[in-house]
């Protein structure tokens, strides 16, 4: 057993809610000796459970959880090796700093000496000397988190667990507290499993980030890896701006999107796939060129490299790489930067961010090295699939509710029979009041594809539809979901059975 | 006209209505009990009132009686009403709100009848009335009194100090004694004095359910101030009875610098 590398192994743990919802979906998850990993992702994607299940504090409903090899799935959190600092520091108000931090030790009967002598090491360690006799409610936040600290790292845990531990901290305190944290998980040597939203402190503090949404892990990776190889359009939605483009693969190493043809590196995508591109606003190289020849060039542009003005830094890469133009719509300052959505040809919008300011109204030209053009699968094509069943009355019912469809439809299908139903991500409409459509429901999550949004609808019957629109639609909205009659393809399921038999 | 309204728009003019009404009846009243405890029957001052309380021994007798009574009443509420109280506070608990409800609902009639009612009831199931029913009628009465500040407190309590403390190493029964106890003090002081100071003067619930056999206090000072030729030493009773008071409420003061328990 002392041969396993992992401290703590979760395996496909699942956490179901008396409401049916599902917190934590399969979960799988290892861990280190010493690693320092953050379960990364929005309010409600089940990390803060993920953490509570390991502390103890939440028992999964199903899976396990292993501590150093041994199950503890259901063991009681003052029995598991952990620590854990809390959300919002959960001090004792009614014993001072010193009794706080000697808390777990008074409770494990050491002899007072030793007590006092650990107390004063971990307070030092999270540069607290001094404030010993202090009440916990006469601290600022900052010093009580360091508070929370020692009272944690006292006990010696080989697993140190923080939930959000700086979400309630100003923002030049986090960065501190950051630089802190790193520190002291270099000093302690032991497991940190750091739960946060806020994707920059999972970059800059983990040695392995851990995306979570809706209850899944999304992809586990170096933070390097996460920022430059997302694998879905999740994360790369969620980890720092990304353009995600709807395109195709041609071929291996080759994409098409925007009306163009580029070059990349990645394989494996098939012939002729459609798949999702993502490109970094910071990514993206970008020149002015004069207004009348962006609209007159051909479209593909690759051999000139010659043709980039406005460059006087030299730039922009010369050689072979594909260039795309297109008209800056707006350009705001960033501090450090200029971001600019430029939009180019078919619609596409692009952010961009470069040092330089483009106005808008500019014509500008547009290149991206192939190195930095990731490419991903895409999870959902074009179709909504839904289970359905034919009724007498020559309606479908399917998402909870019963829907007319053109008799040629359902020809030769008998009610009551089982069948799948086709809806195009394209056709569903969307209103804004809820009583115009059959269905009702709320935008649950956006995705802006370049040239339109993706969003998913999330009906009140709790169906996930995916649905194509040029609207502007906010998160949370409440919508009506219409769907026109032309627009329903149904599929008898017997015939597909049949025809993979 | 305008002065007019800065007057009525004036806090200090709205106050004086509630001024007026503490001084007639509440202060007032506080200094005749004072002066017809330091006076003869004729308005002389006198000591000897005083004198009189401490050399009879059968209202000493009964002073401490009423004092054991109160404080028997407060730890039987306590007992009883601190886990009722920690039940309905717990997070998993489906009904709090019903069961703070049949807590309470006794008290939507007067106490009197409330009272009453219990008599006839103990007739009913052939019970005696006495010390027993007597215990029974206050705890009954005043066990709400107990229990909601003491709810109050440990609902508000924020749960993840319990888990803080399962988390350090401490056991449901450590965490319950080393934070939950401590920390919903502010609640059990307010239980405690809001039960003890209303029993310690009761007198007609003793009556009803002891048939007048058992004498209270406070069934004591009814019967010198109707009295009236022994008005002067019940108002004497009445003020030791007042200082045990303002005692026991101190005691419940000096401790509320954390949350208080709020009363009904």
């Amino acid at each position: 057993m002392s041969k396993n590398p992992f401290i703590i192994e979760v395996n496909h743990v699942f956490k179901q809610f008396e409401d049916g919802k599902f917190a934590l979906n399969d979960v799988s998850l290892q861990v280190k000796k010493g690693e320092f990993v953050t379960i990364l992702g929005p309010s409600g994607c089940g990390k803060t459970t993920l953490l509570r299940c390991i502390a103890g504090f939440q028992v999964a409903s199903s899976g396990d959880i292993l501590l150093k090899g041994e199950d503890v799935t259901k063991t009681p959190p003052y029995k598991r090796p952990v620590n854990t600092v809390f959300q919002k520091y959960a001090l004792f108000p009614h014993l001072n700093v010193f009794n706080n931090v000697a808390f777990g030790l008074k409770l494990k009967k050491e002899d007072p000496e030793t007590i006092k002598k650990k107390v004063r090491k971990a307070l030092k360690m999270a540069n607290m000397t001094g404030y010993e006799e202090r009440k916990v409610d006469t601290l600022s936040g900052g010093q009580q988190q360091r508070v929370a600290i020692a009272r944690a790292i006292v006990n010696e845990p080989e697993v140190l667990l923080l939930d959000e531990p700086l979400s309630a901290l100003d923002l030049k305190m986090r960065h501190d507290m950051q630089i802190e944290l790193k520190e002291l998980h270099e000093k302690l040597g032991i497991t940190f499993i750091y739960v946060t939203h806020d994707q920059e402190e999972a970059l800059t503090l983990s040695d392995r980030v851990v995306v979570m949404n809706e209850g899944k892990i999304q992809q586990i990776g170096t933070p390097t890896d996460i920022y430059n190889e997302p694998q879905n359009c999740f994360v790369a939605d969620f980890i720092g701006e990304s353009n995600i483009l709807s395109g195709t693969m041609i071929k291996d190493k080759k994409v098409e999107f925007c009306g163009q043809v580029f070059d990349c590196i990645d394989t494996g995508f098939g012939e002729n796939n459609p798949v999702d591109v993502v490109i970094r606003p910071e990514d993206i190289y970008i020149w002015k060129v004069e207004s009348q020849k962006s609209k007159d060039r051909p479209a593909d542009s690759k051999t000139d490299s010659q043709n980039i003005e406005d460059d006087p830094e030299d730039r922009v890469p010369k050689g072979k790489f594909t260039k795309w133009y297109g008209e800056v719509q707006s350009c705001i300052f960033k501090g450090v930067h200029y971001e600019m959505r430029v939009l180019a040809a078919d619609n596409y919008e692009f952010l961009i961010q470069d040092y330089h300011e483009y106005l808008p109204g500019t014509e500008v030209g547009m290149l991206v090295r192939p190195e930095d053009i990731q490419i991903m699968k895409k999870e959902h094509y074009i179709y909504n699939y839904f289970e359905g069943e034919v009724l007498k009355n020559g309606k479908v019912r399917f998402i909870g509710a019963e829907w007319e469809v053109q008799p040629k439809q359902i020809e030769g299908l008998e009610p009551g029979e089982k069948v799948q139903v086709k809806v195009p991500f394209r056709s569903i409409d969307l209103q804004d009041y809820e009583e115009e459509g059959k269905l009702s429901g709320e935008v649950h999550f956006i995705l802006y594809k370049g040239n339109h949004y993706q969003l998913t609808i999330r009906t009140d019957e709790g169906y996930d539809l995916y649905v194509n629109t040029n609207d502007v639609w906010d998160d949370g909205d409440r919508v009506g979901v219409v769907i026109p009659k032309d627009k329903i393809l149904v599929e008898s399921r017997k015939s597909k059975v049949e025809s993979h038999e | 006209m305008s002065k007019v309204i800065q007057i009525f728009s004036s806090r200090r003019t709205w106050a004086w209505p509630y001024i007026l009404f503490m001084l007639l009846f509440v202060v007032l009243p506080l200094i005749l009990v004072g002066v017809y405890a330091f006076t003869d029957i004729d308005g002389h001052f006198t000591v000897r009132n005083f004198a009189k309380f401490f050399s009879h021994s059968e209202a000493i007798q009964t002073f401490l009686y009423s004092v054991m009574i109160a404080v028997f009443n407060t730890a039987i509420c306590l007992l009883i009403g601190y886990p009722a109280a920690y039940i309905m506070a717990q997070e998993d608990f489906k009904t709090p709100k019903v069961m703070a409800m049949l807590f309470i609902l006794p008290m939507w009639i007067n106490f009197l009848l409330r009272t009453v009612a219990t008599v006839e009831l103990f007739n009913m199931l052939g019970l005696p009335l006495g010390e027993g029913a007597l215990l029974f009628g206050l705890c009954y009465d005043y066990l709400p009194f107990m229990i909601y500040p003491i709810y109050n407190t440990l609902q508000k309590m924020d749960n993840s100090l319990v888990e803080a403390a399962q988390d350090l190493g401490a056991s449901r029964w450590q965490s319950f004694w080393k934070v939950i106890v401590p920390l919903s003090m502010p609640g059990v002081y307010s239980g405690v004095v809001m039960v003890f100071m209303p029993t310690v003067s009761t007198f007609a619930i003793a009556e009803l359910l002891t048939h007048n056999n058992i004498k209270l206090f406070g069934s004591l000072i009814q019967d010198y101030i109707t009295t009236t030729d022994l008005l002067n030493y019940g108002a004497v009773l009445s003020l030791v009875l007042l200082i045990i008071i303002a005692l026991t409420s101190f005691f419940g003061d000096n401790n509320d610098d954390g949350e208080k328990g709020g009363m009904i």
